[in-house]
């Protein structure tokens, strides 16, 4: 089946059909809370939204409105073919190699919800959720924050995000933007053992962050994606190899503090997203969580959450 | 107008009568929306969205990049006022006049042209004899000289209008001390004396001063004008559009704006800007005024030079992207470009400088 200007699942649209879309007039791909039109030549990245956003709607040019229109395309270089991201014109980064153009893809939106919603507090966390109560899980690079946030979806939780909570600053509730989870070096192999049936997008070698392998969303987390949650816990993990699992009380001042600092737009909301954050970390509870072992991390959520 | 695309006649409709975008279509949001992100006035439509009551009827997709821009205005705007402050304390002492420009004073003259504008950095006029003690006092209270190189400086302090831009070492704000609103090496050369002469007091006391409203008028006309880049060109004719509304209605303000403009040197500059504030956002100048104008000195241009300025002003003075774009609008970019420094220095100098900038550019990005 062809793309059409009604919506349609990815999965459903012909393989062909959908790379001639994305090569011609571009794709509007629906991924809540936004409408996303894209346009690419570049094979990967056609492969990339074909695996991940299997279960997305999808349409061609139909008069609507759509939050960003992004390309990703080829840059000729003598030496080495590179890739650029451009956002209806502008290129906010600076090229990278080719087969990167599907991570591209993913980070340049990032790039975009960053730069344009402050309508939300933006957070860089993880965001997780069961029986309408959510984990935060706000954490440096390195800590081990995806392989953990992956771990958890496919063991029934929600995701609202692996990268970005959405904070609105009127009511403190999470508006949820399920994109493939990104897994780097180790952790990719670590999520295809634990579920061979996982989709997987195209790898790339050699990025910045090291091999970078995105993993599609569960069908539950992109079905519910427009439910809002209530933030229930703050959990600050971090993956120390060998070490026993330890759960313990974080200072709530404390914790502020580093929200605060992994905000991305702190600077915009003020006091008022200083508030709004203090009223979310005080109706919160709040724990540093260490753990070696994910299936004893997993099970700690368990009893958190029961 | 280059075509006069949904997205651009969609954006004017938009700011010209609010109330409309009560009944946009998604795909003429989808226009909007991109238009005002490149030319910086999303706030300003969500400023005129909720002033005029249409804020809950617009869908909450586009109307969410409206908040957004609404929050980032805000918060620059707070930010500017805590600058300001910073800027009177370094300079109270020196007895000087510090007046306010553009953006800055807008804000702090609380006009309506300030509501939904982006400010970033600040601009401020003093007079040319203060500037050594300016300076330094600046540099006392944290302000350090950007310019990179000895070039930089010696280009800024002997051809431009102002010092070179300084920024706060603490806080990375950027502050713009000029001592004339054009370059010393430009064809021009309104007084700053005049100007300083009628500038207004902030507050009674103050040394903050902004210019008096013809004069905030003739800046606004005159930087929209003899800018060389056009980027920010459609807010420009907002920013006019605005002050003209809002100064255009006190009594003494039409009637003394053609020999005020004559007495600066400005009445060229001034007829280009009503002429397309009228033509593209449709404000109204009285017809007089635009009859004096015709006959001031240096105002109007030969029928054939006009006919090109507008083939070249109403490709640039919209914002800049694809959707509003034709064949002519690189050449239209690319002669303002060169019209811009044309004005600002003569030939032999901009030569030089041109190619100082071409030749150094790959390395420093100058």
């Amino acid at each position: 089946m062809s793309v059409g200007v009604t919506p349609r699942l990815v999965q459903a649209v012909l393989p062909d059909a959908l790379s001639a879309a994305l090569c011609s007039s571009g794709l509007y791909l629906r991924m809540d809370p936004f409408v996303v039109h894209v346009r690419s030549a570049i094979p990967i990245v056609a492969d990339g939204i074909k695996r991940l956003y299997a279960g997305h709607a999808c349409w061609t040019e139909g008069g609507q409105f759509a939050d960003f229109h992004v390309s990703v395309r080829r840059k000729w270089r003598p030496s080495r073919p590179l890739c650029l991201f451009e956002m209806d014109g502008q290129q906010p980064f600076t090229p990278l190699a080719y087969g990167e153009a599907y991570a591209f893809l993913e980070w340049g939106l990032n790039w975009c919800i960053t730069s344009y919603c402050h309508n939300w507090i933006t957070l860089h966390a993880a965001v997780l959720e069961r029986d309408g109560r959510a984990v935060i899980l706000p954490a440096p690079p390195g800590s081990g924050k995806s392989t953990l946030c992956a771990a958890l979806m496919l063991d029934g939780w929600r995701l609202l995000s692996d990268e970005m909570a959405l904070l609105d600053p009127r009511t403190g509730l999470l508006t949820a933007s399920p994109r493939p989870i990104s897994l780097k070096n180790a952790s990719i192999d670590i999520m295809r053992r634990r579920a061979p049936s996982a989709v997987m997008g195209p790898v790339a070698l050699d990025t910045m962050k090291g091999t970078v392998c995105h993993m599609q969303v569960s069908a539950d987390s992109t079905a519910r994606a427009r439910e809002l949650a209530t933030p229930a816990w703050i959990i600050f993990p971090r993956y120390v190899a060998g070490a026993p699992l330890t759960l313990s009380a974080r200072a709530k001042a404390d914790a502020l503090l580093h929200l605060h600092r992994n905000s991305f737009n702190h600077h915009v909301h003020g006091r008022q997203g200083f508030e709004t954050l203090a009223d979310v970390v005080e109706r919160c509870d709040v724990y540093d969580l260490h753990y070696s072992d994910l299936d004893e991390a997993l099970a700690c959520f368990d009893r958190l959450s029961a | 107008m280059s075509g006069g695309t949904t997205g651009q006649v969609m954006l004017v409709r938009a700011l010209q009568r609010p109330q409309e975008m009560a009944l946009f279509s998604g795909q003429q949001w989808d226009h909007v929306i991109r238009l005002a992100r490149v030319a910086d006035l999303s706030a300003r439509l969500g400023f005129l969205a909720q002033r005029d009551g249409v804020w809950d009827q617009i869908p909450e997709a586009p109307r969410k990049y409206l908040e957004s821009a609404l929050r980032l205005a805000d918060r620059q705007h707070r930010e500017l006022g805590y600058e300001i402050q910073e800027i009177e304390l370094a300079l109270r002492s020196l007895n000087i006049p510090v007046v306010l420009l553009k953006g800055a004073a807008y804000v702090a003259a609380d006009l309506d042209a300030a509501k939904g504008r982006v400010v970033s950095d600040v601009d401020v006029l003093v007079p040319k004899t203060a500037l050594p003690e300016v300076e330094a006092a600046l540099m006392l209270g944290g302000w350090a000289s950007s310019a990179r190189s000895d070039y930089d400086q010696r280009y800024y302090r002997t051809w431009m209008h102002e010092l070179p831009p300084m920024q706060h070492l603490q806080r990375g704000t950027v502050l713009d001390v000029h001592h004339a609103i054009m370059p010393v090496s430009a064809r021009i050369h309104p007084s700053s004396a005049l100007l300083l002469s009628e500038a207004r007091p902030l507050q009674p006391g103050s040394c903050l001063h902004v210019l008096a409203p013809i004069d905030m008028v003739l800046h606004s006309a005159t930087h929209l004008m003899h800018e060389g880049s056009f980027e920010q060109g459609m807010r420009g004719l907002v920013d006019l559009d605005a002050l003209l509304r809002e100064h255009g209605s006190a009594p003494d303000f039409w009637p003394h704006l053609v020999a005020r403009a004559t007495a600066l040197q400005l009445t060229r500059p001034l007829f280009y800007a009503l002429r397309y504030v009228g033509m593209i956002l449709g404000t109204v100048v009285p017809q007089d005024v635009l009859a004096g104008l015709d006959q001031a000195h240096g105002a109007r241009p030969g029928a054939w030079r006009l006919k090109w300025m507008d083939a070249m002003f109403t490709r640039v003075l919209c914002p800049p992207h694809p959707l509003v774009a034709d064949r002519w609008t690189p050449l239209a970019r690319g002669f303002l470009y060169l019209r811009g420094h044309w004005l600002r220095m003569p030939p032999g100098l901009l030569t030089l400088h041109l190619l100082r900038k071409l030749w150094r550019s790959p390395s420093q990005g100058a």
